[in-house]
């Protein structure tokens, strides 16, 4: 039973905190130090019980797709929306919705959670079902090697106790699904054209794309920029999307996977693709906004994988880019991963703008790939008056890390209506 | 006619996940800019090894990665000795860098052997060394870096360390060194990666490459302007 009191006093710090302009972990930390029981509470009594969703790289839309999938179908989501995918976040998203007397009032929770904080997670509340996106080079230094953060994933399967949806196409997650004998495993995966465009860490050095011959739940067979084909039960069902870039559209693929383990039977097959054609791309993440009647789009780039990607699924011509790279914690510290990442599409067009704290390291790194570079100041504000002002005709796009993007936002916001975070 | 300078990159699938790829691009174009034309062969297990080698690098990799090319590493072990002791320059960071060694011992007390050509041991611990590092060395200057290992390095014999750390661990958590040389091998923990931040030692393997195969002096026409500012910069930066 939850004490009242402590609600009463998170959801106090909660508004404080907003009024402040921020802090989305720090009422729920309050909450978590004076009653450590406070989301186990809340979430036990949920029918359809608790989803987690992680992996290295697009778990944030990834959530948003599978908590609007839910919805379509008519169920009401619990989810931490505000993209604080620690334990803390959990507390804090849950104080905005919650009874006082601690009540959820939901069907189901869908949770996005970072790996470390996940084994953690998962130790006092086992998800029913889970989704395991994949695993790349990324917090190298908050995670050591990819083999340890495979582990850390691992620990999350091994908790569920329904239905684990896992990644066919990588490796290390593929392997997840020996040590799981009482769940169900389900797997999306890709066509074998498309894998190709798909490298992972340990093909980016002269490793090898396999084919599996594993049985997909559901399958991307075909995107063409707009329309993505998916192949589910021996049928293939088109679609046109709102959600830009090949890696986001794999991970429809994964979202539609996990809705099927949990609806089963019940699902409504004709609303759920309706449901998926308008989700649009969570915060940061392909998101665009109109800068002086020209768009501009920002895409968030953490590890190697997901800035080759992003590279590979957007056209250079046409747009002015910008780069900005921070290396504040949330971002991770370390920028060897820059010179894993292939800028040499740039070669013609160029890149109009380098900013952020590590502005110079990507000014070499473009430096070395030989691609010219019109500017570079490590001041953000500065940087992105000067990228807006001297593109005022062009469309625009701007690759960021985290605090990066976060920054940009708000830049951004000053000139345009944005949705407000949060 | 063009002066080709053959670079080898070692087990480039399994020794190169923290970005040690930078170190290969960085000697490949310097190389052009000063005129000559480089050639990246690779070296994976089972490959024949090649001839004509003028420079070899190699990278830091999981433990599993390790354990998956040790065997062919002690095969090609004294193809790589001679190669260091006829002063062939050589720049192998974090995990090469330990098999260039004696041994590495794991926390389980089990023993790798190395290759033996830099006086090391290293032993495996359960805490990581992780963050941004800075040292000071006499025929470089100030190095700057990130490492991020488990193993501890410790020199004996003669082997000289590569630079004093000045923030960060380094080699191990007793000594204040960083990396180990001998003649014109280089070995070191800094990622980062770590020529593109510190040109001095990229200079010093094509300096040596070309002196050998060339008899020519290098003479620097490259602007590293930017690269000051980008060493700057990384000096302001937290552990």
């Amino acid at each position: 039973m939850l004490k009242p009191y402590v609600t009463v006093l998170g959801k106090a710090v909660r508004s404080v905190a907003r009024m402040r302009g921020g802090g989305s972990a720090l009422p729920g930390l309050v909450v978590e130090k004076i009653d450590p029981n406070f989301i186990k509470n809340a979430l036990d009594s949920l029918p359809l019980g608790v989803v987690i969703i992680s992996g290295t790289n697009g778990k944030t839309t990834t959530t948003k797709m599978v908590v609007e999938l839910l919805q379509g179908q008519g169920l009401k989501v619990f989810t931490n929306r505000t993209g604080s995918n620690f334990t803390r976040g959990v507390a804090a998203a849950l104080l905005g919705e919650v009874s006082i007397r601690g009540k959820l009032d939901a069907d189901i929770a869908v949770l996005e959670l970072d790996e470390a904080h996940a084994t953690h997670f998962v130790r006092t509340i086992p998800p029913k079902y889970s989704l395991i996106l994949n695993v790349m080079r990324d917090q190298l230094d908050r995670f050591g090697e990819i083999d340890s953060t495979a582990n850390l994933l691992q620990t999350i399967a091994n908790a569920t106790s329904d239905t684990v949806v896992l990644n066919r196409e990588d490796k290390r997650i593929t392997s997840l699904q020996n040590s799981l004998i009482k769940q169900r495993v389900l797997f999306f995966g890709l066509s074998d054209d498309l894998l190709a465009t798909f490298p992972s860490d340990d093909q980016l050095h002269g490793g090898t794309v396999n084919s599996s011959s594993m049985p997909a739940d559901v399958l991307l067979t075909k995107f063409d920029g707009k329309n993505a084909t998916f192949k589910m039960d021996d049928n293939l069902v088109s679609t046109p999307l709102k959600l830009t870039g090949i890696y986001n559209v794999y991970n429809a693929a994964a979202a539609l996977s996990l809705v099927r383990a949990i609806l089963k039977e019940k699902i409504d097959q004709k609303s759920l693709i309706d449901s998926l054609s308008k989700v649009m791309p969570a915060f940061g993440r392909g998101e665009k906004v109109i800068i002086n009647g020209q768009p501009l789009e920002l895409v968030l780039v953490k590890n190697p994988s997901g800035f080759r990607l992003g590279l590979q699924s957007f056209d250079p011509n046409k747009y002015a880019t910008m780069i900005a790279i921070n290396d504040n914690y949330a971002d991770g510290r370390d920028m060897s991963w820059l010179w894993d990442v292939d800028f040499s599409s740039f070669k013609e067009v160029g890149i109009k703008q380098v900013s952020g704290i590590r502005a110079y390291d990507m000014g070499l790194r473009l430096k070395y790939d030989e691609v010219n570079v019109d500017d570079i100041d490590p001041n953000l504000g500065r940087a992105f008056k000067k990228f807006i002002n001297k593109n005022d005709k062009r469309p625009k796009r701007i690759y960021c890390t985290y605090t990066a993007m976060l920054a940009l936002r708000r830049l951004a916001g000053k000139m345009t209506d944005m949705e407000s975070i949060g | 006619m063009s002066k080709i300078i053959n670079i080898l990159q070692l087990y480039p699938k399994e020794m190169n996940i923290y970005g040690d790829y930078g170190n290969a691009l960085v000697l490949i174009r310097r190389l052009q800019w000063y005129g000559y034309e480089p050639n990246l062969l690779t070296y994976n297990p089972g490959d024949e090894f090649p001839k004509d080698i003028d420079i070899i690098i190699g990278g830091g990799g999981q433990d599993s990665g390790q354990i998956k090319i040790h065997e062919d590493l002690m095969s090609i072990s004294t193809k790589l000795k001679k190669l260091a002791d006829d002063g062939t320059p050589m720049l192998v960071i974090c995990g090469l860098y330990q098999l260039f060694g004696k041994f590495f011992k794991t926390v389980n007390d089990e023993t790798m052997d190395g290759i033996g050509i830099l006086d090391i041991e290293t032993y495996g611990k359960t805490e990581r060394l992780i963050g941004n590092v800075i040292s000071k060395s006499e025929d470089f200057g100030v190095i700057v870096g990130y490492e991020n290992h488990s193993g501890q390095t410790f020199l004996s014999g003669k082997t000289k360390p590569l630079a004093t750390v000045v923030r960060g661990a380094g080699n191990n958590m007793k000594d204040g060194h960083e990396g180990a040389t001998y003649k014109n091998v280089i070995g070191s923990y800094l990622h980062g990666s770590l020529l593109p931040k510190n040109p001095a030692i990229a200079d010093f393997l094509i300096a040596k490459a070309i002196e050998r195969k060339y008899s020519e002096k290098l003479e620097k026409t490259i602007d590293d302007s930017l690269t000051e500012k980008a060493r700057k910069s990384a000096l302001k930066r937290p552990r």
